[in-house]
C-alpha cells in the first residue's frame, strides 16, 4: 500500500518534469498558424521556416562556435588541474579544490556582473571575447568535477609499468595515460559544451548588442508571443542537447571497451 | 633540478592555468566590484572614483530593495520546500526500485540536458491563454472564456520548481542509495513498523542529501532573473532582476555592484553555514 503510493507519486513527478517538454515537441509539428491547441495537423513547416530564418541560423553559429571554443579551453585547463589534484600530493589540495569550484558557488548573476565590470575597466568591452571568458570560468568547475571523478578510477600501475619498460614520462602520458583518460576528457568537453550552449543568465550580461546565442534568441522571441517557430527551435535544441550527450556516452563506452579498461 | 624538486613543481605547473583563470576571472573581479560599489555614478554618466557610501546607503535602507530581497528569499524557500516534498518520495522510489534503477536515473538526468529557457517557456504552452489547460477546460465546458493563469508569483515558483527539482531528487537519491538496506531490515526485525524504521533510520541518514539538494535549490532559485521575466508579471521581479536592471538598463554600475554584493553576502552566508556543519563533500557528490 505505502509502496504503491510512493510509486504513484514518483510517476506524477516524472510526468511533471516531462509533460511540458513533450508538449513543446508536439506543438512544433503543429500545422496551424498559432502555437497553440487544438492542433490542426502534422507538419514540418516550422522547421523549414527555422532553416530559412537568418537570425536563428546566426544564433546557432554563434552558440556552436562559442560552445566549441569554451569546451576546448575549459577541458584543457580542467584536465591539467585534475591531473595535478588526483596524481600528486599537493599541499592544501582541499583548499585548491574549493578555489577551483568557486565559480559555481558564487551566484551566476554576481559572477556575470563582476566579470563584466572588471573586464570593462580593463578596456575589454562586451564582445565575443568577454562571452568566451565568462563561459570558460563558468564551465571550468563542472569539467574539473567530472574529469576528477573519472580520473580516480584509472590505475597508476599501468603508467608505472610503461615507465619501468623504458618509456619517458611524456611518452607515457601520450601513449598510456591520455588514451585511458579519453572518455573523461570527452565527457568533460561535452559537459562544457552543453552548459555553454544552454547558458542564458551570464550570456545576457556579456553579449554585445546584436549578437545572439540560441537561448538569448529564444528569449528575445518570447517577448512577442509564443509561436510554433519557438517550439520548433526548442525541439531542435532538445535533440541537440539530449542527443549529443547520449551519443557521447555511447562513444565513450565503445572506446573504453576497446581499450579494455 | 633534482627529481624530487621536479616532482614537487609539476603539480603547480599543471594547476597554474586553471588557478590563474579562476583568480583573474572570478576573485579579482569580485574584489573589483567591492571597490566599485563605493564609486559614484554621476548624472552625466561618468563614474567618480572614491569612497562614497551612497550606493550602500541606498541598497541597505531603501524599503524597495529590502522588500524585494525578502520576497526573493521567500520565493526561494517555498521553491525549496516544494522541491523537497515532491522530490524526496521520488528519490526514495528510484533508490529502492531494483532493476529499473538505471533507466529511472537516466530519465532523471535528462532534464539537466534540456535547455533551461526551453523548460521555462514550456509552461506558456501549458498555462497560456491558448495553452493546453485552457483548451481542455474550454472543450469540457468548465469555462467559457480562456483564463489568464500565467504571469504571477505562483507561475514563477512553478517554473523554478520545474527547473530545480532534478537537483533535489539527484542529491537525495545519492544519499539514499548509500544507505545499507540491512539497517532498515534490522530495525524491522527488531519490531519497528516500516514507517518507524523509515522515520528513525532511513530519514536521518538521508538528511545530508536533503540538505545538499535544499541548498542548491535555494541558492539557484534566489539568484535567478530569467524565470520571473518569462513567467512572472511586472510586479514579480526578484532581487537578481534589480541587479540586471541596474547594470544593463540603467547602467548604474556602482549601484549594481552594491546590489550584487548584497545578494552574494546573503547567499554566501548560507553556503558558509552549510559548509560549517556538513562540509562541501556532500555537495560535490551530488554534482559529480
Amino acid at each position: 500500500m505505502g509502496w504503491q503510493l510512493i510509486r504513484g507519486w514518483a510517476v506524477l513527478v516524472y510526468l511533471f518534469m516531462f509533460l511540458p517538454v513533450a508538449v513543446v515537441v508536439l506543438l512544433s509539428f503543429n500545422a496551424s498558424e498559432f502555437g497553440s491547441f487544438p492542433m490542426s495537423g502534422f507538419s514540418f513547416r516550422w522547421f523549414v521556416e527555422l532553416a530559412q530564418n537568418d537570425a536563428i541560423l546566426r544564433a546557432f553559429r554563434t552558440s556552436i562556435g562559442l560552445g566549441l571554443m569554451t569546451a576546448v579551453i575549459s577541458t584543457t585547463l580542467g584536465v591539467l588541474a585534475s591531473l595535478a589534484l588526483v596524481r600528486y600530493r599537493v599541499p592544501g589540495a582541499n583548499a585548491i579544490s574549493t578555489l577551483l569550484i568557486a565559480p559555481i558557488l558564487v551566484p551566476e548573476v554576481v559572477l556575470a556582473v563582476a566579470l563584466l565590470l572588471f573586464l570593462n575597466f580593463l578596456g575589454i568591452n562586451k564582445s565575443f571575447g568577454l562571452l568566451l571568458f565568462g563561459h570558460v570560468i563558468f564551465t571550468l568547475p563542472f569539467v574539473i568535477l567530472v574529469v576528477q571523478a573519472r580520473l580516480v578510477s584509472i590505475r597508476r600501475d599501468v603508467e608505472e609499468a610503461a615507465m619501468s619498460l623504458g618509456a619517458s614520462p611524456i611518452q607515457t602520458f601520450f601513449q598510456v595515460t591520455l588514451p585511458l583518460m579519453l572518455p573523461a576528457v570527452l565527457a568533460g568537453g561535452l559537459f562544457a559544451f552543453t552548459i555553454s550552449f544552454d547558458d542564458i543568465t551570464g550570456t545576457l550580461f556579456w553579449k554585445p548588442g546584436g549578437v545572439e546565442t540560441v537561448p538569448t534568441q529564444i528569449f528575445a522571441m518570447l517577448r512577442n508571443s509564443i509561436s510554433p517557430e519557438i517550439n520548433a527551435l526548442g525541439t531542435v535544441m532538445i535533440v541537440m542537447t539530449v542527443g549529443l550527450p547520449l551519443l557521447g556516452a555511447a562513444i565513450a563506452r565503445r572506446i573504453s571497451r576497446k581499450s579494455g579498461a | 633540478m633534482s627529481v624530487e624538486a621536479r616532482e614537487k613543481r609539476q603539480p603547480w605547473i599543471l594547476l597554474s592555468p586553471a588557478l590563474t583563470a579562476v583568480i583573474l576571472l572570478l576573485f579579482v573581479p569580485l574584489l573589483f566590484i567591492v571597490v566599485y560599489s563605493f564609486w559614484l555614478r554621476t548624472a552625466t554618466g561618468a563614474d567618480v572614483a572614491g569612497f562614497h557610501l551612497d550606493n550602500w546607503q541606498e541598497a541597505l535602507t531603501d524599503r524597495f530593495y529590502r522588500d524585494i530581497l525578502l520576497g526573493t528569499l521567500r520565493i526561494a524557500a517555498i521553491t525549496t520546500l516544494v522541491c523537497a516534498l515532491m522530490g524526496y518520495p521520488a528519490a526514495y522510489f528510484i533508490a529502492r526500485s531494483g532493476g529499473n534503477k538505471a533507466i529511472l536515473l537516466l530519465l532523471l538526468m535528462l532534464p539537466f540536458w534540456i535547455s533551461y529557457i526551453i523548460r521555462t517557456m514550456s509552461w506558456i504552452n501549458i498555462l497560456g491563454v491558448s495553452g493546453a489547460l485552457n483548451s481542455f477546460l474550454l472543450w469540457t465546458g468548465v469555462i467559457s472564456e480562456p483564463v489568464q493563469m500565467l504571469y504571477n508569483q505562483t507561475t514563477v515558483i512553478l517554473g523554478l520548481v520545474h527547473f530545480l527539482l532534478p537537483f533535489m531528487v539527484l542529491n537525495v537519491f545519492v544519499s539514499l542509495d548509500g544507505i545499507d538496506t540491512n539497517l532498515e531490515d534490522a530495525a524491522n526485525s527488531l519490531g519497528a513498523t516500516r514507517w518507524q524504521s523509515f522515520v528513525q533510520v532511513t530519514l536521518p541518514l538521508s538528511l545530508p542529501g536533503l540538505a545538499a539538494g535544499g541548498l542548491l535549490c535555494f541558492v539557484l532559485a534566489a539568484g535567478t532573473y530569467i524565470t520571473p521575466l518569462v513567467l512572472g508579471g511586472p510586479r514579480d521581479a526578484m532581487f537578481a532582476n534589480l541587479v540586471f536592471e541596474a547594470i544593463i538598463t540603467q547602467l548604474n554600475w556602482p549601484l549594481g555592484s552594491a546590489l550584487s554584493l548584497m545578494l552574494l553576502a546573503v547567499l554566501g552566508l548560507l553556503v558558509a553555514i552549510y559548509n560549517r556543519y556538513l562540509g562541501m563533500a556532500q555537495l560535490m557528490k551530488g554534482l559529480g
